[in-house]
């Protein structure tokens, strides 16, 4: 059995970083499970949602941010409009995604998957100003060691007229450029993104 | 009717019918959509899960390009609009952050734009407006409405209940189609997923698709690109390694909106899905001429 560290301290040092990214307290959670019970993605994680919560609550950091639950959350928000505490459980995994980002590419398969296809999705953007669907999809492949997959996909889609090879670029592309060199200049500076003090 | 358009990055591609129908479609009802000059994409669930700011510049650039227009932005696609709408909702409450997109963006964005979907700009025309346009009503044709995600949740930019919204429901019942109660309208699908854990989604797929069938339905509504570009590039997929024959197609709502306001078939690009529309439209509306 993995033998776990739990402080007061540590636990409301996360809580605050976490409310931080997400502007929500996940102190708040009182752990009745309608987050699970109501989340599609559930049968796929390896910490249920509420899990998720409780291990955030107890400040168990290293625990929450490689799972690879915090990765397959769709942020569909069933569970954020379900909470009978008023917690935005969608927020709450899509900071602890953005919180594991910045410690580097998740280990777990699943997770580094979902990882690497945001990462190319965003290269696309920051080099034609919208989607390249193809371009984006063929760089997955590559990087993730799965040349074929979605190749049926891509091949009804080629039959049907709803496949583009070229695609132009914005024409202010200087901008979006912008964008992203000076948010990648912001990155690594912890700074707060909410406004206030948590309770 | 002047509305600012924004087609989103699917609409020369994947969602090409989407697109084509929800601008004919318009033009029919009387609105005159107005592409945004040279937006970008709204970044989707990859900027939002890797950086807050980046998330909030990619919309916000759209949002001061609208604001500019002076007009209220529509997006077909349900992730466009979700983006757009939590965007607005955020740099309109917050100044400070406002601020700091302003600085990433270039722009000078005072927070006035006004989203929402093209379901809601249709739907807001009302009944005696649509149906009077309703030339070939879809008498027989029994639809299940499928919101999916995006467009209820979460609750600051829901445009209907997230437990049990109506709003395309109504919008169907005007061209004459039936549509019917079923449980997972509200169900996300998990396309955001789909490319890169394709095993995981499967299931959530077959578990729509077995409630629309249990419901009766000859087919499915949507009105997002990506819960299309799941529901139907998947289905044969799922049928396959489920081992449940599917024949469920999949249609853009404005597909249906404009087969019952006289469009044709090849207007519509039905014949563009995966699932093959032709035995369900020939038998509500008969042979193609």
């Amino acid at each position: 059995m993995q033998e776990l560290l739990i402080s007061d301290q540590s636990s409301d040092t996360f809580c605050t970083k976490l409310w931080e990214e997400s502007g929500q307290d996940v102190a708040e959670c009182y752990q009745c499970g309608k987050c699970t019970a109501g989340c599609p993605l559930a049968p796929a994680m390896d910490l249920a949602p509420n899990q998720v919560m409780r291990l955030a609550q107890l400040g168990l950091e290293n625990e929450v941010l490689n799972a690879q639950a915090i990765w397959l959350c769709a942020y569909c928000s069933t569970c954020s409009v379900r909470c009978p505490r008023g917690i935005h459980v969608a927020e709450v995994m899509d900071a602890l995604r953005r919180m594991a980002r910045r410690k580097g590419l998740p280990g777990a398969a699943k997770a580094r998957r979902v990882a690497i296809f945001n990462d190319n999705f965003l290269a696309t953007i920051k080099r034609f100003g919208r989607l390249h669907e193809v371009g984006s999809m063929l760089l997955f492949n590559l990087l993730s060691g799965r040349l074929f997959q979605n190749a049926d996909v891509g091949y009804e889609m080629f039959r049907r007229g709803k496949i583009k090879l070229l695609i132009g670029r914005i024409k202010e592309i200087g901008e979006i450029r912008k964008i992203f060199q000076a948010v990648d200049k912001r990155r690594g500076q912890e700074c707060p993104e909410q406004g206030g003090e948590r309770k | 009717m002047k509305v600012a358009y924004f087609p989103g990055c699917c609409y020369e591609t994947s969602a090409k019918e989407y697109d084509l129908s929800a601008r004919l479609v318009c033009k029919h009802l009387g609105i005159e959509l107005v592409e945004v000059p040279d937006w970008n994409c709204c970044g989707s669930t990859a900027a939002h899960s890797t950086d807050r700011l980046l998330a909030l510049a990619l919309a916000g650039r759209n949002l001061a390009l609208v604001e500019r227009m002076g007009l209220t932005v529509a997006a077909p696609c349900a992730a466009c609009y979700q983006r757009l709408a939590l965007a607005r909702v955020e740099l309109a409450g917050d100044e400070c952050v406002r601020q700091k997109v302003n600085e990433l963006t270039g722009y000078a964005y005072r927070g006035s734009a006004q989203v929402k979907s093209i379901l809601e700009v249709i739907a807001d025309l009302g009944e005696e407006k649509v149906k009077a346009l309703v030339k070939k009503p879809l008498h027989g044709l029994r639809v299940a409405a499928y919101y999916g995600c995006l467009l209820l949740r979460p609750a600051e930019v829901q445009i209907d209940d997230p437990e049990n919204p109506q709003l395309m429901d109504r919008v169907l019942r005007w061209t004459g189609a039936e549509a019917v109660d079923w449980t997972h309208k509200a169900e996300c699908c998990g396309a955001s997923l789909a490319v890169s854990n394709e095993d995981v989604v499967l299931p959530m797929v077959a578990r729509i698709l077995r409630a629309a069938r249990l419901s009766g339905a000859d087919c499915l509504a949507t009105a997002c690109a990506m819960c299309h570009f799941n529901l139907d590039l998947r289905q044969p997929k799922v049928s396959r390694v489920f081992g449940e024959r599917y024949h469920l197609p999949v249609f853009y709502f404005t597909q249906l909106l404009g087969l019952a306001m006289g469009l044709s078939r090849k207007e519509t690009n039905v014949h563009k899905h995966i699932v093959n529309t032709r035995p369900l439209l020939t038998r509500v509306l008969g042979e193609e001429r």
